[in-house]
């Protein structure tokens, strides 16, 4: 094994970022940090999505690990 | 964050409410809510039949399937737009709407507007030249005929729609932008039957979207994601965008725009100005301006205030 995560993100200096999806928009930021952080750091609005991390909601206190894959679910909808 | 009942890790925290809940007793108290407002807003009895529009979205599913686990008479009524936007829109929401019916063993009526009046609803508004190029305008306007017609003939009592807050408080923000006071004045959890029209309810009026996209994601349901594609760029969508930018900043705000607006409606308060009690007005002894104290004017009592403090 060389060590990457399977979706291929290699550790840099033994720190792999937290990436988060939003629709087809992929995010990445430091672990370390809560979920409202990064939402703040890019520039998603908290109450327009639902965080998920393996298929389980997760608050804005949690924090992010090395390596998390953040699903963000937009729950506005129009029409 | 811990769940308020049980203290487990919460999975939902609601800050409307100061209340943060465990996915398990999430999945008791929507419910339990639901059946709350059906009752105050005296929207619908056991022992009547209620048809449930769906279309496939997170809303109109977890409302169909909040009214069966609370044990009410609820069948669905999908309409088949005819909408493809290169993601097979209409055909993808009516398959989950199906699925969502069969794995419950619910009744599921599904009218195809292309086979019913001959053409799909994107056709129709070109045609009819109705809606500045977006299909929104006729399509609102088919999906409540047609909804109405089924209610109607197949002898419904009611019509329940998958409305959340955030829909009303959008609808609300802009109706209130344009003072358009007589649509001000209809709109609420509840709209009654008057001749050849059913009632027509929105039992889940006071939820956020996020929380019923929470809902539906606890209890596993299967919906559309995609947003509809004539969608992008509605003034809906903005307003909605807008609000949650305060509620983030102001939590409740959302709630209770809405919820103080039902009540200024039902009391009357709205657009009478006659029933705005004036404060009656004398003049200050000092300065002479208008107050509605009974003494010194704010501003003059504020002056002897300080003035009467020592100096240090």
């Amino acid at each position: 094994m060389d060590g990457s995560y399977p979706d291929g993100r290699i550790p840099l200096q033994g720190v792999i970022l937290v990436k988060l999806v939003l629709r087809n928009k992929e995010f990445e930021v430091k672990p370390g940090m809560t979920l409202l952080s990064a939402l703040q750091k890019i520039n998603v609005v908290p109450e327009s999505v639902i965080a998920t991390r393996e298929g389980e909601m997760i608050l804005d206190d949690e924090i992010l690990k090395d390596g998390d894959m953040i699903k963000l679910i937009a729950v506005i909808s129009g029409g | 964050m811990k769940c308020r009942k049980c203290g487990n890790k919460a999975s939902v925290n609601m800050r409307q409410h100061k209340l943060a809940l465990c996915k398990e007793h999430y999945l008791e108290w929507v419910p339990e809510q639901t059946e709350r407002f059906i009752k105050k807003y005296e929207m619908f009895a056991h022992d009547e039949k209620i048809l449930v529009a769906v279309s496939g979205g997170k809303d109109s599913l977890a409302l169909w399937d909040i009214l069966t686990r609370l044990g009410y008479q609820a069948d669905g009524l999908y309409l088949g737009l005819g909408i493809d936007g290169g993601i097979n829109y209409s055909h993808e929401s009516q398959r989950l709407t199906e699925k969502f019916a069969g794995d419950h063993s619910l009744k599921l009526y599904v009218v195809d507007i292309e086979k019913t009046y001959g053409q799909p609803i994107p056709v129709l508004s070109q045609i009819s030249h109705r809606g500045h190029g977006k299909p929104c305008a006729v399509c609102g306007l088919a999906k409540r005929h047609e909804m109405n017609r089924i209610a109607r003939d197949l002898g419904y009592d009611v019509l329940a729609t998958g409305h959340n807050l955030d829909d009303e408080a959008a609808v609300l923000f802009g109706n209130t932008l344009s003072w358009a006071s007589e649509y001000l004045l209809r709109q609420g959890p509840v709209l009654a039957a008057s001749d050849g029209l059913a009632r027509k309810v929105k039992p889940l009026c006071r939820f956020y979207e996020r929380e019923m996209t929470a809902y539906s994601l606890a209890r596993g349901i299967e919906y559309i994601y995609e947003e509809c594609p004539f969608a992008e760029g509605s003034q809906s969508i903005y307003y909605k965008e807008l609000l949650n930018q305060l509620e983030t900043a102001r939590p409740g705000a959302k709630l209770t725009f809405y919820l103080r607006f039902l009540e200024a409606r039902k009391r009357g308060d709205l657009f009478i100005e006659k029933n705005i009690e004036r404060a009656h007005l004398h003049s200050c002894p000092k300065c002479g301006q208008p107050t509605s104290t009974d003494d010194l004017c704010s501003f003059c009592r504020m002056i002897e205030k300080v003035n009467s403090m020592p100096v240090s």
